[in-house]
């Protein structure tokens, strides 16, 4: 398939029409806009999900819950033994009391925290990484030197909000597939209607010996010519959205909104989409006009 | 004699209705001069355009350059159509091209590039009498000059067959001789020539030129000239 965009003199001359004569142009510019917003969605959804995963896979908090307050330290300092031997785990700290106390504050008051009342300790672990099996050989060794602890990772309390981030990012996936469907539609429809306005011409050039795929390609050329024109605009629009959307995001100084950036390789991935559906449009173009030259002889 | 043309029992129905043209079987000589008459509504047209290969026929065999052409896939015609110079009834210019674009674009389907076009194209401009007109489009011409950029939109590339239907019909007598003596030369380099016409005066301007005379759809053919297999081949057997 020839992808030159540039026609010999003589080729650029047998289609009447200039540039932009149709609303084809306009058209790929609202869905590459509206395609851009939604794989930049993806894209910085799909790295928050990554942020969230790597912040919390790794992590677990145990809860020694023991009313004596000497053997609660005891079971304390037996599990940051026990666990310091482990290989799959790097950190272990122990929540100092006043945090674990501050964490309370909210529910209990002041007041109501005195010193009899017995509060469980807390220890943060950090692993290296997560393989099969070491949750829950990390359990069993903890609860062998603490048999009421409870161990609570992460990644199980913001679980729903990970399955919200994947369903999120499923959608954008099916959006940019959406308009790709119709942008191929708004080509084809383009294609038909070209030919349909050239027909008396395409039928001399039949005639005189002219191939389906020399046509064609008059075709190919003229509507990727179209879409690339198209597809810079619509990009050019959704950058300039996407850049005040970040903007008023880093305004907010969330740490979710902060992990949505997407980062050089999907920035990359956006900056293709115009050649991409320049190239969509170009072999759907392609194929609308063969499969129509085809019904005549 | 090798046949550049040859039909056996070709038959040619549009729809449903009845057959445009029965039973046609006869064979045209390469390099030889043919003008096709009848009365309107005969087929002239019809038979032409499965001679420049615009239609398939309904039934029978149609063999150009020795090939046939009713079952040859359709992605094969193009090179066939290349051979085939076309001058139509209604002209067929392209509208918004110039004379120059319109007579160069069989050269240019064929690849040729502009400094290849350039001369053969201002040359046959200038044989047909439209060296000056050059650059006007189709609409600013008069019947008479799109017809003669028609015709040298047909014979610029030298086809092996030129097949022309009422070339003259909108002309001066003198261009329509100037235009024979076109055709003329041309089949005295080897172009096998097919002109439907319904002047009788241009019949007797090219000697040893015959003529097919085509009515209600078939080939009235007394002499057996263009009988297929040919008389001759048949006495020889």
């Amino acid at each position: 398939m020839d992808l030159s965009l540039k026609p010999p003199p003589a080729d650029a001359r047998l289609l009447p029409e200039g540039r932009l004569a149709g609303p084809m142009p306009w058209v790929i510019a609202i869905m590459m806009f509206l395609t851009v917003l939604a794989a930049a969605a993806g894209l910085s959804l799909s790295a928050a999900a990554r942020s969230l995963d790597a912040d919390l896979s790794g992590r677990l908090t145990v809860q020694i819950v023991e009313a004596d307050a000497a053997r609660r330290a005891a079971q304390v300092t037996a599990v940051r033994a026990s666990l310091a031997r482990l290989a799959a785990v790097d950190t272990v700290r122990e929540v100092p009391a006043k945090d674990v106390r501050a964490l309370l504050d909210p529910w209990l008051g002041e007041d109501g925290l005195d010193d009899d009342l017995p509060v469980p300790a807390l220890i943060d672990i950090s692993m290296k990484r997560v393989a099969p099996g070491d949750i829950e050989m990390i359990t069993e060794t903890i609860r062998s030197v603490a048999p009421s602890a409870r161990v609570d990772q992460h990644a199980q309390w913001l679980e729903p909000l990970a399955n919200l981030l994947s369903s999120l990012k499923l959608l954008a996936i099916m959006l940019v597939g959406l308009m790709a469907g119709a942008t191929a539609a708004v080509v084809v429809l383009t294609s038909r209607a070209a030919l349909n306005s050239h027909r008396p011409t395409i039928e001399v050039m039949h005639l005189l010996g002219a191939s389906d795929v020399q046509i064609a390609r008059l075709f190919q050329r003229r509507i990727a010519l179209d879409a690339l024109f198209g597809g810079t605009i619509g990009l050019t629009l959704a950058c300039l959205t996407m850049l005040v959307l970040g903007s008023r995001m880093s305004a907010i100084g969330s740490d979710m909104l902060g992990s949505m950036a997407m980062g050089i390789s999907g920035w990359l991935i956006i900056l293709l989409l115009p050649a991409l559906g320049t190239a969509l449009a170009m072999g759907v173009a392609r194929t609308t006009v063969l499969g129509a030259l085809r019904q005549i002889l | 004699m090798t046949h550049i043309v040859q039909f056996e029992n070709v038959g040619l129905r549009y729809g449903t209705g009845a057959e445009t043209l029965s039973d046609l079987s006869f064979s045209l000589a390469a390099g030889g001069f043919y003008f096709l008459t009848g009365p309107s509504g005969a087929g002239k047209t019809s038979l032409l355009k499965l001679l420049y290969l615009s239609q398939r026929p309904s039934r029978g065999l149609i063999r150009l350059f020795g090939e046939d052409m009713v079952t040859m896939r359709r992605d094969r015609l193009p090179r066939y159509r290349r051979r085939i110079g076309v001058v139509f009834q209604d002209f067929r210019l392209v509208p918004h091209l110039s004379a120059f674009d319109n007579v160069a674009l069989p050269l240019r389907l064929a690849g040729a590039d502009d400094k290849a076009v350039d001369h053969p194209v201002n040359e046959m401009l200038a044989w047909v009498g439209l060296g000056d007109r050059a650059s006007a489009r189709p609409a600013t011409l008069s019947g008479g000059e799109q017809q003669r950029v028609a015709i040298a939109r047909a014979v610029i590339s030298r086809p092996d067959i030129l097949v022309a239907d009422e070339p003259t019909g909108n002309v001066d007598p003198e261009m329509a001789a100037r235009l024979l003596r076109l055709f003329d030369a041309l089949n005295q380099l080897g172009t096998t020539i097919v002109v439907a016409t319904h002047d009788l005066h241009l019949l007797s301007r090219i000697s040893g030129a015959q003529i097919m005379r085509l009515e209600a759809g078939r080939i009235s053919d007394p002499t057996g000239s263009l009988r297929h297999p040919p008389m001759r081949t048949t006495a020889a057997q």
